[in-house]
């Protein structure tokens, strides 16, 4: 565990979470949703748990963004707030 | 000043995770699009596996795979294990599972939203109020 990497991943998790859920365009908020998991995926492989770390990178930034853009294209895009 | 020596600083990691789930929590509470409460929905989850996570983190420690050297004829490896060299797998095995769960709710509740919009037209909570209000009792 590097404490040094571990701030800067907590930190952009933090931000990249705001952001997921401030950004209008929900194409947008879902992709950077994804962003979120790889994060967490890489701050999981930091942390010595590997396999979560590829669990992560399969199941929740693969499928879980692509089912949320799936859901995106097939209802509106635009979101009020 | 004695506060964040003690309570900020060596446990920094808890209180993002702490900040996160909140972040979740408000989302899943305050947003208007549904699309957006499952977002926060995912990030609330993800904040407790991360707490979960990082209880069986050790100072030094490796990843949780033993090294094999096995002799012919001998039943186990040469080296006695140690366990403070490996990081404590149970978490990870038990947050696994809740990862996989995670995403089959993830992926039942965005379908569930699509049947929400195909019913009612719109992803907006307000405005999915109104209408069933509007509609004569039911």
């Amino acid at each position: 565990m590097i404490p040094a990497f571990d701030i800067i991943l907590l930190v952009f998790l933090v931000v990249t979470s705001v952001i997921a859920l401030r950004v209008r365009d929900l194409l947008a908020a879902s992709m950077v949703f994804g962003i979120y998991s790889f994060l967490i995926c890489l701050l999981w492989a930091e942390m010595t748990a590997v396999d979560v770390a590829f669990t992560e990178a399969a199941v929740g930034a693969g499928v879980s963004t692509v089912i949320m853009v799936a859901t995106v294209y097939q209802t509106a895009r635009r979101s009020k707030d | 000043m004695e506060f964040f020596e003690q309570l900020i600083i060596p446990k920094f990691n808890y209180w993002i995770y702490v900040i996160l789930m909140m972040i979740g929590m408000r989302a899943m509470i305050a947003k208007n699009n549904l699309v957006k409460k499952l977002i926060g929905m995912a990030i609330f989850q993800t904040a407790i596996i991360l707490f979960y996570v990082s209880i069986g983190v050790k100072e030094g420690a490796n990843i949780p795979i033993l090294d094999h050297h096995m002799m012919p004829g001998e039943i186990h490896g040469g080296d006695p294990v140690v366990v403070a060299e490996f990081a404590n797998p149970l978490p990870h095995v038990l947050m696994l599972t809740a990862i996989v769960v995670g995403v089959a709710t993830l992926g039942l509740a965005l379908a569930m939203s699509q049947k929400i919009y195909r019913a009612y037209g719109t992803l907006e909570e307000d405005d999915i109020l109104s209408q069933i209000k509007l509609e004569p009792n039911d």
